[in-house]
């Protein structure tokens, strides 16, 4: 099959969905590669380079979507492209079909494949293909620089001869892949970084990344499904306000980038806030697409309040490294197209029954496909207690562990019942000498049993090399015949004494030995 | 000479202090203490036998004693943590040999005064010891041959091998019929050999992965044998004695088939790794890597959790772990071991061989304790280990190791599998975790990739 990457129609979209390194990755799949004219320009990658990678270059866009069987993009299809779909054919780019629902039922009508790059279901098995984490990577790095760019002083604090300079504080909100990115950049350029998110779990990555956390005192968790966060309640809003109201007068970067899927932006930054900070200061607003998280951000803008305040409000960050961006979103595209292609043969298989591919799958064979079904998966294993995980209510849980209580008490009587039957036969045949041993023996495997189920794992080698010693104590026996008068017995008696020592002197001395290994760290 | 009571006493202590001995195996540091009760114990139960009103003959006990101590503790000195298994095993063969000795003797040289059901109570008693003792015997012996590689780790299977055994048993039963009815001495030997072939036929027919159980197992035998012999010889310390380490075998092979969900009946009848049921064909491609590209990974994770087996054991690769995982953990990376319960050959087996290494305890967690934990893990590093990290187990209902507990290693974010080759592992189950996508073969002999991996990770 024929993989054609067009050029972007979008105004401003420097990004290509093909690369030369990706196209030849996805020859080795059996794909011929094609690509318009000019296509990679944007990005830093002339037609030449494709050409040094076997990729065919096409020259109008009309040409390269009647010829291709699949067609990669970066935005969703514009207007002009939509006159070229045509049943059969599958395109993989970003779709948004939440807010484009439009487009979508022209798309499932013309009988097109789409493929929403966006709605890579958020799982460990498909971090390769999930676009959005790439990109996000890229705009909390490019937030950063953003800020650098309009900031007036260094990051690093540093003294020097003419004089000593703080390092810059810089507070992230939203720890999530931007957010992660943005704090690793900012550390990395000797700033103090702050980090707030609503969702607990993720405190441990932000001082992974030496961030510090600012962790609000509230009994709330902010985790919503597939490692999003959910919507705040009223109660926990003001507290984080609060919280905000005493970090923003010390703050000079603030990078938001709290999103809630499918919903406005959360305005964590009010004007409020913005009035409390110092002239001087940056805010950059990845959330601009969405409204933004602070309410003066104007989208694709640089805005600078009365108070000397910067807000940039861009939304092309990825954009504006297109090369990196290409570099990373034309490898995601080659992982959803490897997963496509399970024989590599060149020919894509649309896995229903793959729920990264059902889940990204928002148009197939003239049918939506959308919304997919619920992803199962955290993105982050939560410390979530037993009765969550099976889906098993409290109540029901405690049914469970009562019958199963019972049923091991039931167990039990029928075994202390069958011994005491055992015993009360025994006891009537057997004469009393015995008897008394038998006690003794009873008696000692019980206390057997309870010893040794409270043995240490780690220590069962030792366990077994100790038994090995202590059942030498068959020595006993031994002594006792040595001074038999047949010297068959004698001659017997005696080995036995020699191996039983064996056994005894070796057993201990090895556990002695091998105990003696076990040290603390 | 000690009064017969003052030598009742002296036992009493003894058998206690075998008890706090084994209960202070529940800890490290206690356990230190706790072999000295062991060793007081039995030298209060030697010395008091000795010097009791039973015994004569020292010209032949000092000896025998003092040569015994020597080869004993020559081989305490000498034997490498990798050959526990097998030392264990010839311990094991020695007591029950010895309970064949005693329970022979003590029917030449019965003891005087028995009548009636007294007298059949002891004729019973030799035959169980000597039946026992003589399994034990034989078993431990082919164990012993298997561990160390002198006879083949494979199954031996007989045709009608079950058969076989239970015509054994009954002869052994029918023999025991006659030897109470005094038809002679010969009936006792010819049990006696019956269950010496017995013994090494049971152990021939199981192999592989049970290899644990069998050890186990066989230290529960050489515990009934001791107590055997206690009840034969009416002595109370070596039925506690016997009982204690009886016990101590039996819980051992319960916790063995436990981790690897099977019945104790069906491992004892073997044919482990035979089975020709129709498991899952796997699909895919074994990815390989090379150490450079593992060293840098191992520098970019965080997390890190080290899964030994035997294959670690064999290729004597625990100090190259040791240092790795130091080496590591000085540059702040979280570095533990996952320790299966049947992973090597021996209960415990691997724990020993990382202490031996120097590796601290307290990063050597079990299964139970480090499962939950793979998810947020960066790295899996699977030395010589196949089946206890064998995802089918969980999967895929046909394999034939369906349902036993396995380290759920699959959930890390990437796995690192040392190999020496493509082959299956010690049970001939396909691995389907070697598949995966996030699996990574580091083919060759674990000691040397390790030794050229530590060269690679630099030090802090």
């Amino acid at each position: 099959m024929i993989i054609g990457a067009p050029r972007e129609l979008q105004v401003g979209e420097k990004r290509v969905a093909m690369t030369p390194n990706s196209a030849f990755q996805l020859q080795k799949l059996g794909f011929e590669c094609m690509i318009e004219t000019g296509a990679g320009n944007g990005a830093g990658f002339p037609d030449t380079s494709y050409k040094e990678a076997g990729v065919k270059i096409v020259k109008t866009a009309s040409s390269l979507w009647k010829q291709s069987d699949i067609i990669i993009k970066v935005q969703a299809i514009s207007k002009i492209e939509e006159t070229y779909l045509k049943k059969g054919k599958t395109i993989i780019s970003f779709f948004w079909p939440a807010q484009n629902q439009e487009l979508l039922e022209r798309i499932v009508s013309s009988g097109v494949n789409q493929i929403a790059m966006d709605m890579v279901p958020r799982i460990s098995r498909a971090q390769k293909m999930d676009a959005l984490s790439s990109m996000a990577n890229i705009a909390g790095y490019r937030a950063v620089m953003e800020a650098g760019n309009h900031f007036g002083r260094f990051f690093t604090g540093q003294i020097t001869a003419a004089g000593k300079m703080p390092p810059a504080k810089v507070l992230v909100i939203g720890a999530g892949v931007a957010g992660l990115a943005a704090i690793g950049a900012a550390q990395s350029l000797g700033a103090i970084v702050r980090s707030f998110d609503v969702r607990p779990e993720v405190a441990e990555q932000i001082e992974s990344m030496g961030a510090e956390f600012l962790l609000l005192e509230f009994d709330e968790d902010g985790s919503g499904e597939g490692g999003y966060a959910k919507p705040a309640s009223p109660e926990f809003i003001e507290k984080e306000m609060a919280l905000f109201r005493d970090q923003a007068p010390e703050i000079d970067i603030v990078i938001t980038t709290a999103l809630i899927p499918g919903r406005p932006a959360p305005k964590l930054w009010p004007k409020e806030m913005v009035d409390l900070m110092k002239p001087g200061s940056v805010i950059v607003d990845l959330a601009a697409e969405q409204g933004g998280n602070c309410n003066l951000t104007k989208a694709n803008k640089v805005i600078t309040t009365d108070n000397g305040i910067k807000i940039i409000g861009y939304t092309d960050f990825p954009s504006r490294m297109s090369a990196q961006s290409s570099t990373l979103y034309s490898t995601n595209i080659r992982h959803m197209l490897d997963d496509l292609t399970p024989k590599n043969d060149g020919k894509i298989k649309i896995n229903l029954k793959d729920d990264v591919i059902r889940g990204a799958l928002v148009s197939y064979n003239g049918t939506l496909t959308f919304p997919p079904p619920a992803p199962k998966v955290s993105a982050i294993g939560k410390p979530t207690t037993a009765s969550e995980n099976t889906g098993i209510s409290k109540e029901e849980k405690a049914l469970i562990e009562q019958a199963a209580i019972r049923k091991s008490g039931q167990q039990q009587l029928g075994l202390l019942a069958a011994g005491g039957l055992f015993m009360l036969i025994v006891g009537n045949y057997a004469p009393a000498s015995f008897m008394q041993h038998f006690i003794v023996f009873a008696l000692a495997c019980f206390v057997g049993f309870q010893v040794i189920w409270n043995v240490s794992h780690a220590l069962h080698t030792p366990l077994m090399a100790v038994t090995n010693a202590i059942s030498g104590i068959i020595i006993l026996g031994a002594l006792l015949q040595v001074g038999s008068n047949s010297f068959v017995v004698t001659l017997l008696a005696s080995i036995s004494v020699f191996i039983a020592t064996i056994n005894i002197v070796g057993g201990f001395l090895v556990t002695k030995r091998m105990l003696a290994m076990f040290q603390k760290s | 000479m000690l009064n017969p009571n003052i030598v009742t006493a002296i036992y009493i202590a003894s058998s206690v202090l075998f008890i706090l001995s084994l209960g202070g195996l529940s800890n490290q540091e206690k356990a230190k203490r706790a072999v000295w009760f062991g060793i007081i114990g039995m030298g209060l139960a030697v010395f008091a036998t000795v010097f009791g009103p039973q015994v004569s003959g020292f010209g032949w006990i000092v000896p025998m004693i003092i040569l015994g101590s020597v080869i004993g503790a020559y081989v305490a000195q000498r034997v490498e943590m990798t050959g526990m298994p097998q030392l264990v095993a010839a311990l094991h063969s020695f007591v029950g040999i010895a309970a064949v000795f005693i329970g022979i003797n003590s029917h030449i040289d019965p003891p005087t005064g028995l009548v009636g059901s007294e007298l059949i109570i002891h004729d019973v008693e030799i035959f169980i010891g000597v039946f026992i003792g003589a399994v034990t015997a034989t078993g431990s012996v082919v164990a012993y041959g298997k561990l160390s590689g002198n006879i083949d780790g494979k199954a031996l299977l007989l045709p009608a091998r079950n058969w076989l055994n239970l015509v054994a048993i009954l002869i052994c039963l029918w023999l025991g019929g006659l030897f109470l009815d005094h038809a002679g001495s010969w009936t006792l030997y010819l049990m006696t050999l019956i269950a010496l072939i017995f013994g090494a036929h049971l152990v021939m027919a199981i192999g592989g992965a049970d290899m644990p159980v069998v050890v186990s197992m066989l230290n529960s035998y050489s515990g009934w044998a001791a107590a055997a012999t206690g009840f034969l010889l009416g002595n109370d310390l070596l039925i506690v004695t016997g009982a204690l380490v009886g016990a101590s075998g039996a819980i051992l092979s319960y916790i063995m088939c436990k981790a690897m969900n099977r019945n104790f009946i069906s491992v004892i009848l073997g044919g482990w790794g035979t089975s020709t049921s129709s498991a899952q064909e796997v699909e895919g491609d074994m990815i390989a890597t090379d150490v450079s590209t593992v060293a840098l990974d191992l520098e970019d994770a965080q997390t890190i959790v080290i899964v030994p087996g035997y294959g670690m054991a064999v290729a004597q690769a625990q100090s190259a772990v040791s240092e790795i995982s130091r080496r590591l953990r000085d540059k702040g990376k979280v570095v533990r071991f996952a320790i299966h319960p049947v992973a090597g050959r021996l209960p415990g087996h691997m724990n020993v061989l990382l202490a031996e290494a120097k590796v601290p305890y307290d990063i050597v967690l079990e299964m139970d304790e480090i499962n939950q934990d793979f998810p947020d893990t960066d790295m899996v590093i699977i030395l010589g280990a196949n089946d206890i990290v064998n995802p089918a187990a969980q999967d895929d209902p046909n394999s034939p190791i369906a349902g036993m507990p396995v380290l759920e290693v699959w959930k890390a974010e990437q796995v690192i599998i040392s190999k020496r080759g493509q082959g299956r592992g010690y049970s001939g189950i396909e691995n389907p975790l070697f598949f995966k996508e996030n699996s990574r073969m580091l083919y060759g002999d674990a000691k040397e990739t390790l030794d050229q991996l530590l060269s690679k990770i630099t030090m802090k």
